[in-house]
């Protein structure tokens, strides 16, 4: 048997009744590096905040487990005017161990300055968060999730309007946390940064279109069968009654996704 | 000096009276007003503190102008309009101003309605503007037991009212507390306002609220100092307000507002953060 962090029954999700994204089954194992691929409305945010637990699905089973989740979600509702220093923001990646009265000890001021110097802002603790670029809070943002000691970690296009260099730097720490034994799930655009670094991957068309290695995955049939997708949010649209039998929604079926997640 | 300054709290008991409700109101309300600045609902006190003029009324139309049931009455309708508007806004679409505005203009043209049932335009002036010099015994312990339960609620909750502020969907991805504490602040602002009306009246108990909170900002860029400043402009406020009351004959409330409002426009101009330091700034720049 394996260990599965993740695991997806026939799960749907969506708003106010209409599906985002449909009938998606298949798992994901302990501490694989998996990206997540797919257009814009493919329903990859929203796959992402069932999983975090944001969004309730509408049928279907989202089991995660996990002991601590570090979640960057695409949109933030982080509120830069807000006065606060650099340090009061990642210090915040404490809350699942020190909580809402834990006083930080030596130790974590030591854990917070090692981050801060991991995502490249060492000295940065005192500096005023309205001051730093787009970059600098992304990095920010990282160390913070680095700080939550996380063993499942979601990232919601963590490299949106990012630099060369920053993106560098922070895939490397991504494949770094990998590497310790965290599940890491990470939506992304870019094919070749997928290819590069991420050995799984999850192409979504509102649906699972292949679930896998990457090279496997990432091929011109998938690809092409993933741009081809109704997109629009269909008010009279009928009811779906796809079922969670193989090939009824998704072209690949259980039986692809089981085996390759079994051979991760 | 002396004449001006101390004297009249040594004379005059209804002074020193004044002078510890004000002062123990600004310690509580002023850090309650900063962090409603920074959740963007600086005029969620206002509305507040017309939304408990039907609680306020109902006492009164019950029990004449006592405190206690006023102060009670004001307490549960406040605490039911910002539950109703809080709740409506997170599970639904609608934000909190606009479920905020509808239950408030409900809750006010109530009050309004009881009031004209049962008193006259002056009565409603009174519950509007309340009274600092006539502070009896009821109303200051009532007072300092607000804001006792006011600084417990915000040290011990300090960390999650800053996430909730900073960063609500961090805060809902690794714990429950975000909800309960938006109620709990929301409850604690109604709780100040109350406080306030005794001293100042429904009208401007929001204003010592909210302006020293809105002066602290152009002093300082983190919330712990920012509400020890806004703490500081508000008792200063009382302090100057009762003497410019006392020695000029004018209506208390207003007089400690104005002054509140007179260090506010300093604090815009002169602040660190303030207009003349963004106007002047040298031309001179550090390199990085």
């Amino acid at each position: 048997m394996t260990d599965h962090c993740l695991r997806f029954e026939n799960l749907t999700l969506g708003y106010a009744g209409h599906a985002a994204i449909h009938h998606l089954s298949g798992g994901v194992e302990r501490g694989a590096l998996t990206a997540i691929v797919g257009a814009n409305g493919s329903g990859k945010s929203t796959l992402v905040k069932g999983i975090a637990g944001i969004l309730k699905p509408i049928s279907g089973i989202c089991s995660a487990r996990y002991r601590r989740l570090a979640y960057l979600p695409q949109q933030s509702e982080l509120d830069r005017s807000f006065p606060a220093r650099v340090i009061d923001l990642i210090s915040l990646g404490f809350w699942q161990r020190r909580g809402l009265l834990g006083r930080l000890t030596k130790a974590d001021r030591a854990d917070l300055a090692g981050c801060l110097s991991a995502v490249g802002l060492a000295g940065f603790e005192d500096r005023p968060l309205d001051s730093l670029s787009g970059g600098q809070m992304q990095r920010a943002l990282f160390a913070r999730a680095m700080l939550q000691d996380a063993d499942l970690i979601l990232l919601d296009e963590p490299f949106n309007a990012v630099d060369a260099r920053t993106i560098a730097d922070l895939v490397q720490l991504v494949r770094r946390w990998a590497a310790e034994g965290r599940t890491v799930l990470c939506v992304l655009h870019d094919h070749a940064l997928v290819r590069e670094h991420f050995p799984q991957t999850l192409l979504l068309a509102r649906k699972a279109v292949a679930l896998g290695r990457t090279e496997v995955v990432l091929t011109p049939e998938n690809l092409l069968r993933a741009r081809n997708f109704q997109e629009s949010w269909d008010e009279p649209a009928g009811w779906c009654e796809d079922g969670p039998s193989p090939g009824a929604g998704s072209s690949v079926g259980q039986g692809a996704v089981d085996k390759v997640s079994a051979n991760v | 000096m002396y004449d001006y300054l101390i004297a009249p709290f040594l004379q005059y008991g209804f002074m020193q009276r004044a002078l510890f409700g004000s002062l123990v109101l600004a310690v509580s309300c002023a850090p309650v007003g900063v962090f409603l600045m920074l959740r963007r609902m600086s005029l969620t006190g206002d509305a507040m503190s017309h939304a408990i003029l039907p609680g306020a009324a109902l006492g009164f139309v019950f029990f004449g102008l006592d405190i206690i049931p006023m102060t009670l009455g004001g307490l549960i309708v406040g605490l039911v309009v910002a539950l109703g508007a809080g709740a409506v806004s997170r599970l639904t679409i609608q934000k909190e101003d606009a479920s905020l505005a509808a239950f408030y203009l409900i809750s006010l043209a109530l009050g309004v309605l009881l009031v004209s049932w049962r008193g006259s335009s002056v009565d409603l002036m009174h519950v509007l503007f309340g009274s600092v010099l006539a502070l009896n015994n009821a109303a200051l312990a009532l007072i300092v037991i607000i804001a006792v339960i006011t600084l417990l609620a915000l040290a011990i909750f300090w960390r999650a009212l800053v996430a909730e502020c900073l960063d609500p969907l961090f805060l809902r991805s690794v714990s429950r507390v975000g909800a309960p504490v938006h109620f709990l602040f929301l409850a604690l602002a109604v709780l100040n306002l109350v406080a306030g009306f005794q001293a100042l009246g429904t009208l401007l108990s929001v204003g010592l609220m909210m302006v020293p909170a809105a002066a602290s900002r152009f002093w300082s860029n983190q919330v712990g100092p920012m509400c020890l400043i806004a703490i500081a402009i508000a008792a200063v406020s009382t302090l100057g307000g009762l003497l410019l009351s006392y020695h000029a004959s004018l209506p208390s409330g207003p007089a400690i507002i104005l002054t509140a409002g007179g260090i506010y426009f300093l604090s815009t101009l002169a602040g660190r953060r303030g207009v003349l330091r963004n106007a002047f700034t040298p031309r001179r720049h550090r390199a990085a």
